[in-house]
């Protein structure tokens, strides 16, 4: 007797409740199928502007990745194979040879290796670097700009939010098509 | 001064250094630029079928089989997949942000994984309740595993706290839709566990050469710390990010209190026992109406006087909201640099930054910036506004649901509040009899 009470009651009850259903299922379906439609343009990864870069430092330091998954690359036809590079000395360095008092770089990354003299070759070991910049820096300012910083994307697991992205100054992250993963520098 | 020192020192070497000199050997290739390809998106697409599965999986657990040492056992694999293996990325939680972001930004490309990150749990909740909390979430499972001692949290404390998740998931929309910061991932208190350990593609990245430098905490110790307290905490009062911060339990919340089938304490009548009522660890089971006959027409005054107020108060709410929208507009990077370059040309701050430095060197006009941050914080003024109304409303409707008086004659499990984790079922002896009429074959 007291279910017959009930019935109508909750029938009501459960008539609103499908409805409110029905429309949040719309609502979610509205939302993500929008985005979804933009979505097949492609999965985007993150990447560094080489023009807007400045070297700062942060790549090294801010990635999620102990050692950064930003490294060193190096633009060869832009290089000058400089007997004194600036992006591998050190401005103070008290001689032009390979001892570690004379290189900029940290963990001695670089490998300096002779063409033809006065013409040097300079390759960079991604597994050494840290991605601070520092030969950057050296070789923007005085040299070139063949190296450059990018993010390197065997090692990158494309945060959500990159941490670095959020801490660079010059705004030089931007996220990229997955499919034309790099900026790369060219000769002009 | 030191770039004029450096000046002069390039001069001199330059003396001594063939630039742009003789060309290249012949016998010299030039070597190529490595350009290595990005991760396979394979195990994208898994996660999203891994996702599905476990859900499916968790609402056959929690709703049929009514199982709680399955739901357990889901718990430790999604623990270790979504978590340890995943390394915590992509969640649901996060992509509310990408979400927000694609709906305010038109340039902003939504990867179809996300997407199905943020949907699916949102409509199996609203079919099934919240399993996705039960048993699929790395975040829910990491609190659920270490819970020994649940303590019970005042009913009143307990519902102000259940304030949190609306407002962190208001502030979360806020900054995602100005593209100020993901402060959702910047904030996880779990993530940092999940990466202590090398495995699946976290583990893969970073062991380079051999070595596991997972160990140096280095930045990450605060955020370690963090969740270090959460887990302490959630030891004693289970879930407390789950019940009171987590701002993915808001939309579940929502999508579970008008789902199609639910989680019930016992399929069979309830008879009173009282057994169950200090079962659930997160306090989600309601007790019945101490009165058998509640007139409906009880607390109709202060039911009207609410609704009443309810427009009033969220015109205060938003008028408050837009008097902290300049607090919050300080995160938003462009506008943090328009102030930069406002105080340091004002003679305010000594010295610059580096995105002070990288913007003047740009010469760009500051008019044009200040236009840009101004343009921001009138959208952060809205948004302000939007976020204390919503506040607003969230406490309004939380206080009209106490004035509305129902009857409720049995124990039953809270709509919203009611993770479906099943700890609830052997407490009831009518479950314990069903289950013993299930072995005996009736």
């Amino acid at each position: 007797m007291s279910e017959q009470k009930e019935q109508p009651d909750l029938t009501r009850r459960d008539f609103i409740r499908s409805g409110v259903r029905g429309a949040l299922l719309a609502g979610v379906g509205a939302a993500t199928g929008g985005l979804l439609a933009r979505s097949r343009s492609g999965d985007t990864v993150w990447q560094i502007d080489p023009e807007k870069c400045i070297a700062c430092g942060n790549c090294a330091t801010y990635c999620v990745l102990k050692p950064s998954a930003v490294k060193c690359v190096h633009a060869f036809g832009l290089c000058e194979y400089c007997e004194k590079c600036f992006g591998y000395f050190d401005l103070d360095a008290p001689d032009v040879e390979t001892g570690a008092e004379n290189q900029l770089c940290p963990t001695g990354a670089i490998k300096r290796r002779l063409v033809r003299e006065p013409q040097y070759e300079y390759k960079i070991d991604e597994q050494l670097c840290i991605g601070c910049g520092k030969c950057v820096a050296g070789c923007g300012q005085f040299g070139m700009g063949a190296l450059f910083l990018q993010v390197r994307h065997d090692l990158c697991i494309n945060c959500n939010e990159c941490a670095i992205a959020a801490a660079c100054p010059a705004d030089a992250f931007r996220r990229v098509p997955a499919d034309k993963p790099y900026l790369l520098k060219k000769k002009q | 001064m030191r770039r004029l020192i450096q000046f002069l020192i390039v001069l001199t070497v330059s003396a001594s250094v063939a630039f742009a000199a003789a060309k290249l050997p012949t016998w010299y290739n030039l070597p190529e630029t490595t350009t290595p390809a990005p991760q396979s998106d394979i195990f994208e697409y898994i996660d999203v079928a891994v996702l599905a599965a476990a859900m499916a999986l968790a609402a056959y657990l929690a709703l049929k089989r009514r199982s709680r040492r399955g739901l357990l056992a889901l718990t430790i694999f999604s623990l270790l997949y979504f978590g340890f293996w995943r390394g915590g990325c992509v969640c649901p939680v996060g992509s509310i942000q990408n979400v927000t972001l694609g709906l305010f930004d038109s340039g902003y490309v939504v990867p179809a994984t996300v997407i199905a990150f943020f949907a699916l749990p949102l409509l199996f909740t609203l079919f099934f309740g919240r399993v996705f909390c039960a048993a699929v979430c790395p975040l829910g499972a990491i609190q659920d595993v270490v819970l020994v001692k649940p303590l019970k949290v005042p009913t009143w404390l307990a519902h102000a706290l259940g304030l949190g998740p609306y407002v962190y998931l208001g502030l979360a929309v806020l900054m995602a839709a100005t593209g100020s910061a993901f402060i959702i991932c910047r904030l996880d208190p779990f993530v940092g566990f999940f990466r202590l350990v090398p495995l699946g593609k976290w583990g893969q990245a970073i062991i380079q050469d051999g070595s596991w430098p997972g160990w140096d905490l280095g930045g990450r110790f605060n955020l370690l710390a963090l969740g270090a307290c959460v887990l302490l905490v959630s030891a004693f009062i289970g879930r407390v990010y789950c019940r009171f911060v987590c701002p993915y339990g808001a939309l579940l919340r929502i999508m579970s209190r008008f789902s199609r089938w639910r989680v019930s304490i016992t399929p069979d009548e309830c008879i009173q026992c009282r057994l169950c009522e200090d079962a659930c660890p997160f306090g989600a089971i309601n007790k019945p109406t101490r009165r058998k006959n509640v007139s409906r027409s009880e607390g109709k005054g202060r039911l009207a006087a609410l609704i009443l107020l309810l427009p009033v108060m969220v015109a205060v709410g938003g008028w408050l909201g837009g008097r902290v929208s300049p607090a919050l507009s300080g995160r938003n990077p462009t506008i943090r640099l328009a102030q930069r370059i406002r105080d340091e040309d004002a003679g305010k701050v000594k010295g610059t930054t580096d995105a002070a430095e990288v913007f003047r060197e740009s010469r760009r006009p500051v008019v044009e910036l200040y236009e840009e941050a101004s343009g921001i914080r009138r959208e952060f003024l809205l948004g302000g506004r939007l976020l204390g109304a919503f506040i607003a409303l969230v406490v309004m409707l939380k206080m009209i649901r106490f004035s509305i008086r129902r009857r409720r004659d049995d124990y039953e499990a809270d709509r919203a509040d009611c993770l479906a984790c099943g700890r609830c079922f052997a407490h009831c002896p009518r479950e314990q009899a069903r289950l013993k009429r299930i072995r005996e074959g009736k």
